[in-house]
């Protein structure tokens, strides 16, 4: 079609290129070569039974001892959850727990007794869980000025921080935006048998966002300093880059239930050792019903408890194995020869007559 | 409207009429963004993606960066604008060389060197033979005494003959000084782009001539874009100029084809469409009441009491951003890319190369090679397309005395060259008729030989035997024809010609022999159109006989005639004629009548019978593509009694206990109704029987039945799955294409000559044959191709596989995109129904434009059967035309599927990256992962045919994705920093990814494996056949084998119908209801004939 708005133009062409172009056809006839000709060598598999059943065999042998290695790993991770939120919130106050938190007049601190099951070999990880609370939110998860937090030359750049870009004389906030300002602001304390643990906070957050992400030369400013307090304050003079609980809250989860590291406790635990916990009770999860637990966990190769990886693992193995086995048994029981000509339908009436 | 020239005026006409540029150009430099813009933006597609692309220019909506929508729409933009670009810039050269051409043309009274373009009406305009024509021009003089011209119109109508232009009478004998002073004004209708005709008026001023009209017609004009030939120059007035004249005006863009696929593909597209504004409105309602209820006691999302007026709309309008993506932007790009590249393996087919000419197969539309594969009928011209039209005269009738039928050749009858050599009167009038009764020129080439260009075949058959009789054409000098006859030259001057029209379906000359002064009208044509008009008391009763002779050999026949006319009755009747060819309105109709005025009283001298032989390959051909379920219609201008003898030659129609014809005539409305009820109730009855059943029908019949009985016929078209059209007109046969598209038919009409020409345009794929009536049909078609067995190919392989291909494009295109966007939908869930991307935009972006579609674009190279499989067993074919790989069913498959895959990623990654590893970026990045591996391994499962290019493209394109993906983590402003290289050291990363291969292919490959092992297809079944050398390879080599066997099975027959039950049809029973319900009894019809060639095969093993 093109070409004949394209040839047509003046006659110059039709005429004198179309019997000159017959001719070049000729000289120029398509080269012979495997791609124009559609002739590529090609492996061309079909799926016979064989190769099926190896498969599905081969996959179960395979993933079951990754499910078994799976498992077991989770298995060896000792954990401790502690959940604190409704035991942290004094008797009188169980019906009305926001009050209780949101007053700057009640005592927060609460104590808990835990006990550890079997032995810890440190590094233990100590997480803080929160449940139901959207991280991911898009109002929250978009409230934040990466920016800003890089260098102080951008201090200003808050546009996206809003509803927590400026103070009210419109001096940019530092670090701006929702999730600085819902910083968590729970503490813990440790002691074993009378004992402080230690727990320590460095090198909790990853070194590539404490090295590229957060300047060192960015210091917090103007803070919480609004009406609404949001959750933890910073201390003004340490660089964002050392803040390390922020950076760590920083990075948003996925998941409406998420799991924030808190720090390391670098000494092993023996089983049945009862560690006291002394709690700040500050953050709000009462409004939206979220709650808030203690993590203690030692850790393996596929990261921290969690069966989940080990019984996929298993479940598809079996169940590939018992595809395998379905397979073998269908083609014994009913045996159907591949590519038999009696299938075809333009074959087939006279076929099943003759037989 | 009329135009009037003023000749050689430089003023006058200056402003009335367009200069001579010509632009074929759509865009100037200007207008080029806005127009080509503008085209672009009239598809839906585009302004849908538009709209989102702007709707994500609101940050408070968009879910992520504007530049994810707006990367892929400028550079899809960007390539169909280059492509628009690089195209009307090579038209601008093209003008450009054409404009700036130099031409002599006469300016104040001299004749200057000008450019081509500055060239106006009015001007006279001298052209040098070999030239090419500038502009339309009317003859005033030439280099001949005679005023005659040869040119040659190939660039116009494809005909390389050379045709003679004379100067219109009022010029005769102007001197060659004077040319240059001519004055005058020319009268002719507006441009129009009607290349056969043009009736005007001249009027030269004094001093040249008396003031007298003299008219013009086609004969007295010289065509832009002809060559001037065998002239030494020529001078003509322009008269349409530029853009206006006849080729400007015929040029034009044909309205686009849309496949059969395409318009299923934008269905598909819209119920797509549709479910998107369903998920958005849902999940907006979600959103918003989540937001009321939920979001307000999030205290940290900080949620204002009061929102904007717009607030509702915000959460819908985030989730009609997120799921656009739904609807995949690449798919037209990709689509346009592998049509491109089909049309490519069409051009490049060794097989399909005519190794007679060399001409290679071409495809003229590059975007309709997928209804090739979906054909269901087939029209198909006769004479150049079955047959050779190579015309070879074999046999005459002379006065009743058959020449040629002992030996099959006349040339060769002895009684014949003794009849010559004895100088018999009737013999040497007939072989004198054969010789001057035409428009042949005689051209003595160097060697001294003589060459005859001949418009007709038929012509330069009858000339070529006269000259072997020795009745010699040898020269035509104007008016004057010499023919040599034995020793003797006689001279003829020829008074005026009649030409052929396909309604008169004769032609005439008028000659006076110029020895005696005797004038003759000799007249050649077609037996129903000669004898009628024959003398009182002739026998004509032998012609009939001969005629119908040579029509049961496929011959063709032409009817010799002659009269003596007296010099008054010539004079009267000139008078006449002439004035009929001046008129301006209806002048072919008057010409006609006047003609007949003249061709009575004829006295009929013989019949010549012409052989027109079979191409090579036409049954087999036919015969596959019977078997591939496909119905085919033969419409020629022929009579009927060849048509039916070519028909049987070429396996058209099958031998009387086999095939039975039927036939509809009458001449009046009451008979053809009779007869096409008659005709329709036998279909009814026989079309559960394995016969082949055909029914004839000439052009006057099948005028009656198209006005009065529409109905009827169609319901007849569509029982019949074998019709001969015989006698019909060029319109005609594009009505019957049109009949047959109103029934939801694909068509296929193929053609070879100008006559097919609106056939062709008219149908769904036009094909033409590159043959020897000129290429007008080859240059109007949409496929052209050497020789008629080469459609097999055409169709069975590039057809079928072009059809398969894209089906699975298309398909896997909307399964990647609607993947993508499950995942998101379920994230929602997980996100506070707030609309939250879990995927970044680069990740986004480079999804549905890079890593998802090169692996898929290399499926262009897939063959799910070898192409020898196919033609042994075309009936697979039936696969394609009923639209099985693409319908909704299918596509429910590949939905499925989408959402099958999402549930197994989203729920694998969020559960294995829980707790302390639910990082935003990460999840999503081996969520991603997840998508990208399933990919590779779909797209590994779904080829059938793995070439090297393959392998590197699917493996390749995963290496790419971590390529690209560490190169963005090592890029510390992206969003993704150092995640990538975080994960590749994490087993718990792999594991998963491994996880999710294995949950997300296991059940495919389980499902498939059943499907193929217990519920194959028929493809699959050759499939195993095929890779295991099955004995089904055999069955095809004993083929022709088994065709001579037919008839020792064929009692069996009886027993068919009852074979008729549901396990017959099981390629139908589970077909989608594609078929339409009178279709559907046909391709059983066919199976059944096929079955008894199987069981004489298994007879045939039983007994080794």
């Amino acid at each position: 079609m093109n070409t004949k708005g394209e040839t047509s133009s003046g006659g110059a062409k039709d005429g004198a290129l179309d019997s000159s172009s017959a001719a070049k056809k000729n000289s120029k006839k398509p080269k012979y070569s495997r791609f124009t000709q559609q002739e590529l060598p090609a492996c061309k598999p079909i799926l016979t039974p064989g190769w099926v059943m190896t498969t599905f065999i081969a996959v179960g042998i395979i993933f079951i001892p990754i499910g078994f290695a799976s498992l077991f790993a989770s298995e060896r991770v000792v954990e401790i959850v502690d959940r604190y939120d409704e035991d942290c919130v004094p008797p009188n106050y169980s019906y009305n727990k926001l009050a209780f938190i949101q007053s700057s007049a009640t005592n927060k601190t609460c104590t808990k007794r835990l006990t550890v099951p079997k032995q810890m070999k440190s590094p233990i990880y100590i997480y803080y869980q929160l449940d139901n609370f959207y991280q991911n939110h898009r109002r929250y998860v978009k409230s934040r000025s990466d920016k800003q937090l890089r260098s102080r030359a951008s201090e200003d750049e808050t546009s996206d921080c809003k509803p927590e870009a400026v103070t009210k004389n419109n001096s940019a906030i530092v670090p701006c935006g929702l999730i600085a300002w819902s910083l968590f602001n729970d503490t813990y304390g440790f002691s074993v048998k009378n004992k402080v643990l230690e727990v320590s906070k460095k090198d909790i957050a990853w070194k590539s966002d404490q090295e590229h992400k957060f300047g060192s030369d960015v210091y917090p400013k103007n803070f919480q300093s609004g009406s609404l307090i949001g959750g933890a304050k910073l201390n003004a003079s340490i660089p964002l880059s050392e803040q390390e609980d922020l950076i760590v809250w920083m990075r948003t989860a996925a998941l409406p239930t998420f799991r924030k590291l808190y720090g390391k406790i670098e000494t092993d635990l023996e089983a049945n050792d009862e560690i006291t916990v002394v709690i700040q009770n500050n953050y709000n999860t009462y409004s939206f019903g979220g709650k808030k637990r203690l993590v203690l966990s030692t850790t393996s190769w596929i990261g921290g408890k969690n069966d989940f990886l080990g019984v996929a693992y298993l479940t598809i193995g079996g169940l590939c194995l018992f595809m395998a086995i379905s397979f073998i048994l269908l083609y014994v029981i009913k045996p159907r020869p591949l590519g038999d000509p009696s299938y075809l339908s333009w074959n087939r009436g006279n076929v099943t007559e003759s037989f | 409207m009329k135009r009037y020239v003023c000749i050689n005026d430089d003023e006058s006409s200056h402003d009335l009429y367009c200069d001579n540029r010509i632009s074929n150009r759509k865009y100037t430099l200007l207008n080029f963004l806005p127009k080509n813009l503008w085209e672009q933006f009239s598809r839906f597609m585009n302004q849908y993606f538009l709209l989102i692309a702007c709707l994500q220019l609101w940050p408070l909506i968009t879910p992520v960066n504007p530049a994810s929508t707006w990367g892929p729409l400028i550079f899809i933009f960007a390539v169909s604008a280059t492509k628009e670009a690089w195209d009307d810039y090579n038209r601008y050269l093209s003008d450009k060389k054409a404009n700036e051409k130099e031409v002599w043309v006469v300016r104040q009274g001299i004749r200057k060197l000008v450019q081509a373009q500055d060239v106006h009406v009015g001007n006279i305009v001298w052209i040098r033979e070999n030239d090419e024509v500038p502009c339309d021009l009317v003859l005033i003089g030439t280099s001949d005494p005679q005023g005659v011209c040869y040119i040659e119109t190939a660039a116009l109508d494809g005909e390389t003959d050379l045709k003679t232009r004379v100067i219109p009478s009022a010029c005769v004998g102007i001197d060659y000084e004077l040319l240059h002073k001519i004055k005058g004004v020319i009268e002719c209708p507006s441009a129009d782009k009607d290349i056969r005709r043009f009736d005007g008026n001249v009027r030269l001023f004094p001093p040249f001539l008396d003031n007298d009209v003299c008219p013009l017609t086609i004969k007295n004009t010289i065509l832009q874009s002809c060559y001037l030939r065998n002239t030494e120059w020529a001078c003509g007035v322009a008269v349409y100029t530029g853009n206006e004249t006849k080729l400007g005006m015929s040029r034009g863009i044909p309205e686009p084809k849309l496949t059969a696929m395409d318009a299923m593909i934008d269905k598909l597209t819209g119920a797509i469409f549709v479910f998107q504004i369903v998920v958005v409105i849902v999940l907006g309602i979600a959103g918003n009441v989540w937001k009321d209820t939920e979001a307000r006691k999030q205290w940290y999302v900080e949620y204002p009491k009061e929102g904007p007026w717009f607030e509702l709309l915000v959460i819908p309008l985030r989730f009609e951003l997120l799921c656009s993506i739904m609807i995949p932007i690449s798919i037209k790009v990709s689509l346009d890319l592998v049509k491109s590249l089909y049309a490519k393996f069409i051009d490049w087919d060794n097989q399909m190369i005519d190794q007679e000419s060399g001409t290679p197969a071409h495809a003229t539309n590059t975007a309709i090679s997928e209804d090739l594969g979906q054909v269901e009928y087939i029209l198909t011209d006769k004479t150049g397309t079955l047959t050779e039209n190579k015309m070879i005269f074999r046999r005459c009738c002379i006065n009743g005395v058959f020449y040629g039928n002992e030996s099959g050749d006349a040339l060769k009858d002895v009684e014949l060259l003794d009849a010559v050599s004895s100088g018999s009167p009737d013999v040497i009038r007939f072989l004198t008729v054969m010789a001057i009764c035409n428009t042949v020129i005689p051209i003595r080439s160097k060697s001294g030989d003589i060459l005859y260009k001949a418009q007709s075949q038929d012509e330069d058959a009858l000339v070529r035997a006269a000259a072997r009789l020795h009745m010699i054409f040898v020269n035509k000098n104007a008016n004057i024809l010499e023919i040599k006859f034995n020793a003797s030259t006689i001279q003829y001057e020829v008074l005026e010609t009649l030409e052929f029209t396909s309604d008169r379906k004769r032609m005439s000359v008028v000659v006076k022999d110029c020895q005696n002064g005797k004038i003759f009208l000799l007249t050649k044509g077609a037996d129903e159109s000669i004898l009628p008009h024959a003398c009182a008391g002739q026998q004509t009763r032998a012609v009939i006989e001969a005629v119908e002779h040579y029509a049961q050999l496929g011959l063709r026949t032409l009817c010799l005639a002659w009269r003596e006319l007296r010099e008054d009755e010539y004079r009267e009747w000139s008078l006449l004629f002439k004035e009929a060819s001046s008129t301006l309105v209806d002048r072919e109709w008057r010409i006609a009548d006047v003609c007949q005025r003249l061709e009575h009283d004829l006295e009929i001298l013989g019949v010549t019978a012409i052989e027109d032989r079979l191409q090579d390959g036409v049954p087999e051909t036919i015969e596959t593509l019977r078997k591939a379920g496909i119905n085919f219609w033969m419409l020629t201008g022929d009579k009927q009694n060849t048509a039916i003898q070519i028909a049987l030659s070429c396996n058209f129609i099958s031998p009387e206990p086999k095939g039975q014809l039927l036939s509809i005539d009458g001449k009046t409305k009451d008979e053809v109704r009779t007869s096409l009820e008659r005709v329709l109730l036998t279909m009814r009855i026989t079309v559960s029987e394995p016969k082949d059943v055909a029914f004839v029908v000439d052009g006057w019949a099948l005028e009656i039945a198209l006005t009065y009985y529409r109905k009827a016929f169609t319901e007849l078209a569509i029982l019949s799955r074998t019709a001969i059209c015989c006698r019909v007109t060029p319109s005609q046969k594009a009505q019957l294409v049109e009949l047959l598209r109103s029934c939801d038919y694909r068509i296929l009409a193929i053609g070879d000559g100008g006559n097919d020409v609106r056939m062709i345009q008219q149908a769904d794929i036009g094909v033409g044959i590159s043959g020897r009536e000129g290429l007008q049909a080859a240059r109007a078609a949409d496929y052209s191709i050497g020789k008629f067995r080469f459609l097999k190919r055409l169709i069975l392989v590039h057809g079928r596989y072009s059809y398969n291909r894209t089906a699975f494009l298309s398909q896997y295109s909307f399964y990647k995109s609607l993947l993508i966007c499950f995942i998101q939908i379920f994230f929602s869930f997980i996100s506070g129904v707030s609309g939250t991307s879990l995927f970044n935009s680069v990740s986004l972006m480079a999804y549905n434009v890079f890593y998802t579609s090169i692996p898929v674009l290399v499926s262009v190279l897939d063959k799910d059967l070898s192409e020898e499989t196919v033609m042994q067993h075309p009936q697979i074919l039936f696969y394609c035309q009923a639209g099985r790989l693409l319908n909704p069913s299918t596509f429910a498959g590949w939905f499925g599927r989408s959402l099958f895959h999402a549930i197994v990623v989203f729920v694998i990654s969020i559960h294995a990256y829980a707790y302390e590893k639910s990082e935003m970026e990460e999840v999503s990045m081996v969520a991603l992962s997840g998508c990208i591996w399933l990919q590779a391994f779909v797209v590994t499962l779904e080829t059938n045919s793995i070439t090297i290019l393959q392998y590197i493209a699917i493996w390749g394109n995963l290496v790419a994705f971590y390529v690209i993906n560490w190169i963005f983590s090592a890029l510390p402003s992206s969003g993704m920093y150092t995640i990538m290289f975080r994960l590749c050291r994490q087993p718990s990363y792999w594991t998963t990814v491994f996880l999710i291969v294995g949950a997300g292919m296991g059940p495919i490959l389980a499902l498939k494996y059943f499907r193929y092992t217990y519920r194959p297809s028929k493809i699959n079944i050759l499939q195993q056949a095929e890779r295991m050398g099955g004995p089904i390879l055999s069955i095809g080599s004993i083929e022709p084998q088994a065709r001579s066997l037919e008839k020792d099975v064929s009692p069996l027959s009886i027993t068919q119908p009852k074979n008729r039950n549901p396990v017959f049809e099981p390629l139908l029973s589970d077909s989608p209801n594609t078929r339409r319900s009178f279709g559907s009894g046909t391709p059983f019809d066919f199976f059944q004939s096929q079955s008894r060639l199987s069981l004489s095969y298994t007879r045939n093993c039983k007994n080794n």
